[in-house]
């Protein structure tokens, strides 16, 4: 039964190795034994999802505005704006003044250069902290600090887009997209809001970005498998991935009023913080899904899996068990995407209720089939390290 | 029987816990004895070196256990110890606080400390290809702990027992702020009976301290650090970069009085809008800051006429000082050249992150105690802002309400509206 204030998907913005847009991905990514785009020689022993070819212009119209912001910035101003594109909001003043925004984000990318420079003098020399202020005032470019702020995604959003009413940035890896989501949705249900930007990007294709995972030895070494089919291989788990997800949530008779197109309806978002070290993640992910009050029957799960192994293992021990759910880690085609991953998982979800099919098996060693109509979608985004949530989406009627 | 529902029919949201850290010491009696003496935080930076810096001063919090180990740690260090006066003031289990947890802090980065330690343990390659090979055999994961941006909620979740998955938020310098309306937010919504809202800020690094001022934003006043913020001068010339935290305990005011907590005082409202004009600077008229405050004043249910003080974000940067009377003048009128508005920042410099948080306790303290900080060095008022700063003395006021403002990097405003009594 829906409801007025329902929360539903009326805009999706992705972008990814695979390429740019809903329709893009959903082509992709139905077609049976699609084989992921990879990047293994750039960083080496590390393979990542590159970014596809991308016409910044297309919705960061300004030079001005491009050259403010480094790549991961550009990403998620660009993913916002398919959004809002695909929403019909991008130039509507109006709603863009209206129009609150919660983004997902990381840091941004430091200057490779001014670094390599200041470690390698830092070899012969012992006054290094005079040495870090010697470069880093002569050095660093004035502007990159900005590029640099985590809000500062946020900022250009409001600057690129008009998307005004509030700005909020979350952050946390996974756990930061699925808290703006259901912070997002939470709003929307109450009444606080009637339509929301809410997203992440993650730009991998920088040293510092590996360096996050690999600090933990997270990262999957040697060559390309699906997530599932990692544990017991070199290294970690993770394959990260370059892209960036934005969802336009809105009050369902928001979206009515505007004669908008409704890819689906947003249900349970549950949220939750396992105390890992001391086990039992498995019981906490099952705790999740039971929450979410999954429907009877065959069950689509949009898992966003990172490939980190105890994580992974977890996840997998807890959907297999369920032998309803049929699983799809997309993260094997796309990379891991850290605060991107959850709003990429809902929008892949979002996607399948409204094209009413489902994603062919990514992995048929370890996915099932799925022959009917996904009426409802779960998605998940159980972090790597830390942090758990998932999402019921359901069929928009 | 106080109304325990607001003007819009929401759960009126109390404080029952307060806690704060800044330059000016631990806990509320320091800091409110220091601040209602004039008495200014800012010191000569001595935790790095300053060679080749233009500033050499700032707020840093240098006596804690964590103040040398980094942005990471000590800002944990910050954000536990203001939690824990908070808690401990509300009379709430300090280890099974039972709500969410919403933590302002600033980005991480891992340390230049720790990039010199891993890159110097090895000779083999350079760069980052060095790093990420000596990353991989790393056998403990306490160096990756400081680059998640996740990190410090979590541990502060396992030690207050706070529920669920906490949030992390980064809104630049109104960040304090925003936490506080996450915690409000949920406790209207009906989520929560209560919500733990920390600002904290340990991240005054010597590549945090040069980026600003590459950015020009920080004072050089060097020779008389305690002269050096100056909000509303004429002669002002930068914020002083510091560090500090701010916690509060929120509560349903009908789940305080049920089991009769002391409320503190009252979060009226909250109110933000996002600037669309520049990066840094504000649009020319104002026009974000001023619909901020009057957002926060609709949430509120007050009018202008009921605000009796403001807590200014008042930086002593050019821009921001100029800016905020604009706001505040169009919002009050005629009134703004008689109401008081002072700024903590002249004695605590700028705490960042924590910012909001910090302001939002002590402007509740102002309410309970009747007594309103100064503005410090205000030796030389700027002729273009006519305000009453409370110059240079505190000044005994009863104050009912106050208007705290959080402006920030990324076109960032967000105003909190407090009460001293429940409707």
């Amino acid at each position: 039964m829906s409801s007025p204030h329902d929360v539903v998907i009326s805009g999706i913005g992705l972008v990814s190795s695979l390429g740019e847009g809903p329709d893009a991905h959903w082509q992709k990514l139905t077609q049976p034994g699609v084989r992921p785009v990879l990047e293994a020689s750039r960083f080496a022993p590390y393979t990542v999802h590159p970014l596809p070819a991308i016409d910044w212009n297309l919705q960061i119209a300004k030079r001005g505005d491009q050259r403010q912001m480094e790549t991961w910035q550009r990403l998620g101003t660009y993913s916002a704006g398919l959004a809002l594109d695909d929403a019909g909001i991008k130039g509507d003043d109006g709603l863009c003044a209206t129009m609150d925004m919660v983004v997902a984000a990381g840091g941004g990318e430091r200057d490779e250069a001014v670094d390599a420079a200041i470690l390698a003098a830092s070899e012969s020399r012992n006054d290094r902290d005079v040495l870090l202020n010697e470069k880093l005032t002569t050095e660093l470019r004035p502007t990159l600090f900005l590029a640099q702020l985590s809000n500062l995604l946020a900022g250009n959003i409001s600057i690129v887009h008009k998307v005004t009413g509030s700005s909020r940035t979350f952050m946390g890896e996974e756990g930061a997209g699925v808290a703006a989501v259901e912070t997002a949705a939470a709003r929307i249900r109450s009444g606080q809001s009637t339509h929301i930007l809410v997203g992440g990007a993650f730009q991998t294709e920088h040293s510092d970005m590996l360096l996050g995972y690999e600090l933990a030895g997270y990262l999957h070494r040697g060559a390309w498998k699906p997530v599932w089919q990692r544990q017991g291989g070199e290294g970690g788990g993770v394959v990260t991935g370059s892209g960036g997800a934005f969802l336009v949530l809105e009050q369902r008779e928001h979206a009515v009023k505007r004669g908008r197109k409704i890819y689906a309806e947003l249900g349970a978002v549950v949220s939750g913080r396992a105390r890992r070290p001391r086990g039992g993640l498995d019981n906490e992910i099952a705790a999740l899904l039971k929450q979410a009050a999954l429907p009877n029957g065959e069950l689509l799960a949009i898992s966003g899996a990172s490939g980190a192994h105890a994580a992974t293992a977890a996840e997998k021990s807890v959907l297999d068990a369920n032998p309803a759910i049929a699983a799809r880690a997309f993260s094997s085609l796309t990379g891991h995407m850290k605060e991107a991953q959850f709003p990429f998982a809902v929008a892949l979800a979002a996607l399948a209720a409204d094209r009413k099919a489902a994603y062919p098996v990514f992995d048929a060693a370890n996915e099932k089939p799925f022959s009917g109509i996904p009426r409802a979608v779960l998605a998940t985004a159980i972090g790597y390290h830390q942090f758990e949530g998932v999402a019921l989406v359901k069929a928009a009627d | 029987m106080a109304n325990l529902r607001d003007h819009m029919g929401r759960s009126i949201v109390a404080v029952t816990g307060i806690g704060v850290v800044t330059s000016l010491g631990v806990g509320k009696t320091d800091n409110w004895a220091a601040l209602t003496s004039g008495r200014s935080g800012i010191h000569p930076i001595t935790r790095f070196p300053v060679d080749h810096l233009n500033t050499r001063i700032s707020g840093m919090v240098d006596f804690l256990p964590s103040s040398s180990k980094g942005a990471s740690l000590l800002t944990y260090e910050l954000a536990e110890t203001a939690a824990q006066e908070a808690v401990a003031e509300s009379g709430l289990d300090a280890d099974d606080f039972g709500g969410p947890l919403f933590l302002a802090s600033p980005p991480v980065e891992l340390d230049w400390s720790e990039r010199f330690s891993l890159y110097n343990s090895d000779s083999q390659d350079i760069g980052s290809e060095r790093l990420l090979r000596v990353a991989r055999g790393l056998k403990v994961t306490d160096i990756f702990e400081t680059t998640q941006f996740g990190s410090i909620a979590d541990r502060l979740a396992d030690r207050f027992g706070t529920r669920g998955l906490p949030i992390t938020l980064s809104t630049a310098c109104a960040s304090g702020a925003t936490a506080i309306q996450l915690g409000v937010e949920a406790i209207r919504r009906g989520e929560c009976d209560r919500a733990l809202s920390i600002g904290a800020d340990g991240s005054a690094t010597a590549e945090a301290l040069i980026r600003f001022s590459l950015l020009s934003a920080l004072s050089t006043h060097n020779d008389l650090p305690e002269k050096a913020s100056k909000p509303f001068s004429k002669d002002r010339d930068g914020f002083v970069l510091a560090e500090g935290s701010g916690a509060l305990v929120l509560e349903s005011l009908e789940a305080a009085l049920a089991r009769g907590a002391t409320i503190l005082g009252i979060m009226r409202g909250c109110g933000e809008k996002a600037d669309d004009f520049h990066r840094t600077r504000s649009k020319p008229d104002g026009s974000p800051a001023i619909a901020a405050v009057r957002a926060a004043l609709a949430d509120a249910g007050l009018s202008e006429d009921e605000i009796d003080y403001v807590n200014a974000h008042g930086t002593s940067t050019p821009e921001n000082d100029k800016m905020e009377h604009l706001s505040l003048s169009t919002v009050f009128g005629e009134r703004i050249g008689s109401m008081p508005i002072s700024s903590n920042k002249s004695m605590i410099g700028h705490t960042l992150s924590a910012a909001g948080a910090v302001e939002a306790a002590f402007s509740l303290m102002t309410m309970r105690e009747s007594v309103i900080p100064p503005t410090i060095n205000y030796d030389n008022p700027d002729p273009a802002i006519v305000l009453d700063v409370v110059p240079n003395q505190k000044r005994n006021a009863e104050v009912g309400s106050v208007l705290s403002n959080s402006f920030g990097f990324g076109g960032q405003n967000t105003c909190l509206v407090m009460a001293r009594e429940p409707v």
